[in-house]
């Protein structure tokens, strides 16, 4: 049995969660089905049943009550946990996000099991169903995989962004079951739960690590007044700005904006980095983006020659010009 | 270092740690800490202000800021962004000098990482597209845009 956590969104669960449940269903193959998912918090889950459905999940179980509505990784945490002690999971999936790390190691904590983050691939799923399992996972940002070996039960992993392409179960599958339950929550995980939250649409840095559409920009911008074309756009993509290293660390933009190994790691469906060479260190923080289009003046850089698409050119040219053509074919 | 700490009678209000580690990337560390302590945790958060007994954290959430308040003694991961890196003052490292390191052997029995081999990832040959050059290739993006549903 295979319990994935799903995060839910505006229109339903999140691509990197149904990435997760395609995961789970590849590892159902190689070990022992079927794929349960668990939504915590948040209305009925109605429109999911069908949707997880289809991507092979024979029941959600949806954890609500007092408790669950805000969020805390305890708290969240014992609503995983108390599904898969209900249905005897052996395995917990979640996808790599901030959300997904932290809940699965509170559990990791708790069941005193080791948790693999950033998995992107079952290498041995051995010869019986209880023996060890080797996976390969992230490390150094997504430079070096580490092949991990995991002994106990229940195995806990998160899947690293776009390890796997989202994909329908072949057979047409029935809706989900929806099973709805509560959990009890211990003090210690009630008090570290959200209090509050500010959101934060004038400055759309918050939504670095969410949006699914990134524009950054690095030493290209060429000083602190560089950045109108970039921030221009990202207005009109309704996307994030996200910034390298070089630009905070020279005080261009906040540092908060910082996207790369030591700053946020994104995993957008687009990724527009302006500018930026695309070193070892911001490479780590973009490299599970789906699709890069990289605006760059050297056909050679990094970015450019690890991108899906490219341009050629100074971006203080390029993205005006862009950002003009949008306009014009919206007027 | 805490239970080490714990046997003189010496108490703690705050522990900081990194949201986690850019070499191994484990994401826990300092969930499975709070957890051996039975102390509440926060998470990925950018700034703590510690008053009367509590800690006010601020994060990125997937809707805007979060805040939390923890009652102390609490742990709590940061991650890059909310304080600027900053050299320590002469006198700062003047009083450093003087200042004892403890040493301490880890208690526990480790169970060790689980590591079986690092391997680089294949190398990728560049598939990349080039749309153009210069601004004139801004008509070629707008067009990809469009067909990604990314621009209206």
């Amino acid at each position: 049995m295979i319990l994935v956590f799903v995060e839910t969104g505006a229109t339903g669960a999140t691509e990197v969660s149904l990435e997760c449940a395609t995961f789970a269903r590849v590892l159902a193959d190689r070990t022992d089905g079927p794929v349960h998912a668990v939504v915590v918090g948040g209305e009925r889950p109605d429109v999911l049943v069908g949707e997880l459905g289809r991507y092979g999940v024979a029941a959600v179980h949806h954890v609500t009550g007092d408790a669950f509505s805000a969020y805390g990784g305890g708290t969240w945490a014992t609503a995983v946990a108390t599904v898969r002690e209900a249905i005897d999971a052996d395995f917990v999936l979640a996808p790599g996000t901030p959300r997904g790390m932290e809940v699965l190691a509170h559990l990791g904590a708790r069941l005193d099991v080791p948790m693999a983050a950033n998995v992107v691939a079952v290498t041995d799923s051995g010869s019986n169903e209880t023996g060890p399992l080797v996976v390969t996972r992230q490390v150094l940002g997504g430079a070096v995989l580490e092949e991990m070996k995991l002994s106990e039960r229940p195995v806990l992993l998160t899947v690293a962004g776009h390890a796997v392409e989202a994909r329908h179960a072949p057979d047409p599958a029935p809706p989900a079951a929806l099973r709805e339950l509560t959990a009890e929550v211990a003090d210690i995980d009630l008090v570290a739960r959200v209090t509050a939250t500010e959101p934060v649409e004038a400055d759309r840095s918050g939504a670095l690590t969410s949006s699914p559409v990134v524009v950054g920009a690095g030493r290209g911008a060429g000083g602190p007044d560089g950045f109108d074309g970039v921030v221009e756009l990202a207005e009109l993509l309704d996307a994030a700005l996200g910034v390298s290293r070089v630009v905070t660390s020279l005080g261009w933009r906040p540092h908060h904006e910082q996207i790369g190994q030591t700053g946020s790691r994104i995993s957008p469906d687009l990724y527009i980095p302006c500018g930026i060479s695309g070193a070892i260190q911001h490479w780590a923080g973009c490299a599970s983006s789906k699709t890069i289009l990289a605006i760059n003046t050297d056909e050679n850089a990094p970015m450019v020659t690890k991108a899906t698409y490219a341009v050629i050119g100074d971006m203080a040219e390029v993205v005006p010009a862009i950002n003009a053509e949008i306009r014009r074919r919206r007027s | 270092v805490v239970n080490a700490h714990a046997a003189e009678g010496r108490t703690y209000d705050l522990i900081l740690l990194g949201n986690d580690a850019a070499d191994t990337g484990d994401f826990q560390v300092g969930i499975r800490l709070a957890h051996e302590l039975g102390r509440p945790v926060v998470n990925g958060v950018r700034t703590v202000d510690v008053a009367g007994g509590v800690a006010t954290a601020h994060g990125d959430g997937i809707d805007g800021v979060e805040t939390y308040e923890v009652p102390l003694p609490a742990v709590v991961t940061v991650l890059e962004g909310g304080v600027e890196p900053r050299y320590p003052s002469i006198t700062g490292r003047m009083k450093a000098k003087k200042t004892k390191i403890e040493m301490l052997a880890p208690t526990g029995d480790p169970r060790g990482s689980g590591r079986v081999r690092l391997t680089l990832p294949p190398a990728q040959p560049s598939t990349v597209e080039v749309l153009g050059t210069g601004p004139e290739a801004a008509a070629a993006v707008v067009a990809l845009l469009q067909r990604m549903g990314v621009a209206r």
